[in-house]
């Protein structure tokens, strides 16, 4: 055997190990990704081997805390592709004008960025008193951090530069505080927000929503896996509802392409048909 | 001996003149995708793939998640995320932090492609202002693969190709731009004749 498929082995029980010991279930995930974030937790925890760090995870849960942190965060600005959010606003809040109660799914929002990116879009297009935002993580710190709502100041600039691309109509300053040595957002914003602990791996549909918003996150599944969270963020869609998705993410070539008409070419936001 | 199966690419600063040198001296023979990370601004449109697209015969696409890798086709890496090759030869892409401060980093994609296809790999570093893409070179030189290297004196930034240089060693093919297309032929067409 090769020092290759050892590897692969080591790497499919810490994955086993993982899911058994805390019902977190990374095998499916984009392989390529994983093995680098897998290596750099190596040299963090000081492992030799996966197979060390596998024996250590499963004998310290405060180990996997951390290890959960390398395997999941990944940190997005506010307003992420404005074009993104340009579409939203000038195309798809039309229609979400018609509801009287709107219901909107951040799926993987990781520290919450584009959970409030979508709460300062209904602001400003006075939709957000009669919306809720379920914002969820497989992550329970990234979820607490999310719902902490601050922000390090250095980041303000770029998220300041991203929200006018988007077609933000008043000021970014608008919508926080400086405090505890960061941004503080506002509470206006956080209200509209349930920060929720869900799956796409293991979980299933929870309610009816309008808009789905699952941007960068399908990447780190594998193809398997790709065509469940499709399917469950598909199954959570009024019929017309809209699903966007990350600007290099597409449905092309998934099983669930036929199921939706993408609405602005480039903006990678669709609607089911 | 195996064939090559794919060629992977990556450079910065000098490099989008050294494609336009390279791109087109490849034959049809010449069948293998080719996957290129070029160092760019994020925020701005990439228009490497539409440049090069013009210049060359071959299908041209900016990378796109879960896309499968086709022959006489060239992907180019997306600014502000990593491209990766899965072993099941479709691409995949990350927003994990940038390495060496880039994002996409050419290490990144060239560590999966060693891991993806093993000795059938071809990685080729050109000119550049970082040290990116030696550790990954050097990764493809240690499964088996070919690590090629853009001649310094014919860089307009030899740092990259100096880097990659030192990591690797002595079983670095160091080829002089005006050579590299011809380089790369005869190392697809010797190969395939080896495998066959």
């Amino acid at each position: 055997m090769t020092d290759r498929s050892v590897r692969d082995v080591e790497l499919g029980l810490l994955l086993d190990a993982i899911y058994l010991r805390y019902h977190h279930d990374f095998r499916s995930y984009a392989q390529a990704s994983l093995k680098r974030r897998v290596g750099s937790a190596l040299l963090h925890f000081k492992c030799e081997t996966v197979s060390r760090l596998q024996e250590r995870v499963l004998g310290e849960p405060k180990l996997f805390t951390e290890l959960l942190r390398f395997l999941t965060v990944q940190v997005s600005d506010m307003f992420r592709d404005p074009l993104y959010y340009r579409t939203l606003r000038e195309s798809v809040v039309p229609y979400l004008e018609t509801y009287a109660s709107v219901k909107i799914w951040a799926a993987g929002c990781s520290t919450g960025e584009e959970a409030y990116s979508l709460a300062i879009v209904l602001y400003e297009e006075g939709l957000l008193d009669r919306a809720l935002i379920y914002a969820t993580d497989i992550n329970p710190e990234s979820l607490r951090s999310a719902e902490e709502g601050v922000y390090q100041t250095e980041r303000i600039t770029k998220f300041t530069e991203n929200y006018r691309l988007a077609g933000g109509r008043a000021s970014f300053g608008d919508y926080y505080s400086a405090a505890y040595g960061g941004a503080v957002l506002d509470r206006r914003l956080k209200k509209a927000i349930v920060f929720s602990d869900h799956s796409l791996a293991t979980d299933s549909v929870f309610a009816e929503m309008q808009l789905v918003s699952c941007r960068n996150v399908l990447i780190y599944f594998d193809k398997t896996l790709q065509e469940r969270a499709l399917g469950v963020l598909g199954d959570s869609l009024c019929r017309k509802g809209f699903l966007g998705l990350g600007s290099k993410e597409t449905l092309r070539f998934s099983q669930h392409a036929a199921e939706f008409t993408e609405l602005v070419p480039g903006a990678r936001i669709y609607q089911k048909i | 001996m195996s064939d090559i199966e794919v060629i992977v690419i990556g450079g910065s600063a000098g490099a989008l003149d050294a494609l336009l040198t390279i791109v087109p001296a490849l034959p049809e023979q010449v069948s293998c995708p080719i996957v290129i990370v070029l160092h760019l601004p994020p925020g701005q449109a990439n228009l490497v793939p539409g440049i090069l697209a013009r210049i060359c015969a071959r299908a041209v696409y900016e990378a796109e998640d879960k896309a499968p890798l086709v022959d006489h086709t060239i992907y180019v890496a997306a600014p502000n995320y990593h491209l990766l090759i899965e072993r099941n030869r479709a691409l995949s892409l990350s927003i994990d932090e940038p390495v060496q401060l880039s994002r996409p980093a050419i290490d990144v994609l060239f560590e999966s492609a060693a891991d993806a296809y093993g000795p059938g790999v071809a990685g080729l570093v050109l000119s550049g202002a970082n040290q990116d893409g030696a550790q990954g070179l050097w990764q493809i030189q240690q499964a088996g693969g070919v690590a090629i290297v853009q001649a310094p004196a014919t860089a307009s930034c030899p740092i990259m190709p100096e880097a990659a240089m030192r990591r690797v060693g002595p079983a670095a093919h160091v080829v002089r731009l005006e050579d590299i297309g011809t380089f790369l032929t005869k190392l697809v067409c010797a190969k395939s004749r080896g495998g066959a």
